[in-house]
């Protein structure tokens, strides 16, 4: 049914017109990549604060109520132009083997975001200052540097087809992975 | 004039290798990437300062100290990528505007951050006045143009 919704809305002309044109599909991935700078940039030096080997003396609150919000602006930009690039090509994406574990990461990322700030973050006025904050902190620092990282990287290779269910054959991990049973059927 | 020497870059050992694997373009891209959000975060920390936004409990002096060695470290990563990516497709970067817009302007902003950028944050200044927003923005714009031209590179 995903298929059927996919292949549709990949067919619908704003779709096509976007996959297509000369200019609006490279200045709209454009936007997605330089916007890494700002919120992955800013990401990464919180998670630097966090593990306490970059800005020591910088209070945990001054990251979280002051640079936080560039972050976010950061994220809406990259969740509006990354849910465009998808909207180009959605089969094509849905199918993509380093797209499917960058979801599948992404989630990771937001699940360690959650327990971050429902968590040791809750209490942070009793660390705030510390060079090195407890445990569960640098612990939240070092998960969000890994899980970013395997983001970008994915991200970047979704450009390539090397697994794509049209080049066959493939290891049936990867046609597992990818969902290609049901395309090379 | 300068052509022939980008054809020896693109015939060098190291060019041709990269140009010849599967994975290392795409590897060396990703890692390029990933210089390029270490670089970011440390420019976007100071910079946001110095125009009064961001982290502005803080003196412009003490985040322009912290952030100083992940900016050279994300530098190197981003000079160690990306000669071997461009020695992968030397000609193709000779023909291609954005190939040069990019390596204009990033002597220029590596002149900028550490020559102008750097004294005027070393100022024990809490408040940001009107150099120091002058000297961010620009600092934005320069690296900017970098980036971008850079992504352009892969389009034109």
């Amino acid at each position: 049914m995903i298929e059927r919704f996919l292949g549709w809305l990949g067919e619908t002309p704003w779709s096509v017109a976007l996959l297509e044109s000369l200019y609006v599909w490279p200045l709209v991935e454009s936007t997605h990549v330089l916007t890494l700078a700002l919120f992955v940039g800013t990401t990464v030096m919180m998670d630097l604060r966090l593990l306490g080997v970059a800005f020591r003396k910088v209070p945990i609150t001054s990251f979280t109520g002051r640079l936080l919000p560039w972050t976010h602006i950061g994220f809406i930009i990259m969740t509006l132009t990354g849910l465009l690039l998808f909207y180009s090509q959605p089969l094509r994406y849905y199918h993509n083997l380093f797209f499917r574990v960058k979801v599948l990461v992404l989630l990771l990322a937001g699940a360690n975001v959650a327990i971050f700030h429902n968590g040791v973050h809750r209490n942070a006025a009793e660390w705030d200052s510390d060079a090195s904050p407890p445990r569960a902190a640098r612990i939240a620092g070092a998960v969000s540097l890994a899980v970013w990282t395997i983001v970008v990287v994915t991200g970047r290779l979704i450009a390539y087809n090397w697994f794509d269910c049209d080049i066959q054959p493939q290891p049936a991990w990867v046609n597992w992975v990818a969902g290609c049973a049901a395309v090379t059927e | 004039m300068l052509e022939p020497f980008f054809r020896w870059c693109e015939a060098s050992a190291i060019g041709r290798a990269v140009a010849e694997s599967v994975w290392a373009f795409p590897i060396l891209e990703a890692v390029h990437l990933l210089g390029l959000c270490m670089l970011g975060g440390a420019v976007l920390v100071v910079d946001l300062r110095l125009l009064g936004a961001g982290l502005t409990g803080q003196s412009v002096a003490r985040l322009s100290r912290y952030a100083r060695p992940w900016l050279v470290a994300a530098l190197v990563v981003m000079v160690l990528t990306g000669v071997p990516l461009f020695l992968s497709e030397a000609i193709k970067a000779y023909y291609n505007t954005s190939f040069w817009v990019k390596m204009c302007t990033l002597p220029v902003a590596l002149t900028f951050t550490f020559a102008v950028r750097e004294r005027v944050a070393r100022r024990e200044d809490p408040v940001p006045d009107a150099l120091g927003r002058l000297v961010g923005a620009v600092s934005l714009a320069l690296w900017f143009t970098v980036a971008a031209a850079g992504r352009w590179i892969g389009f034109s």
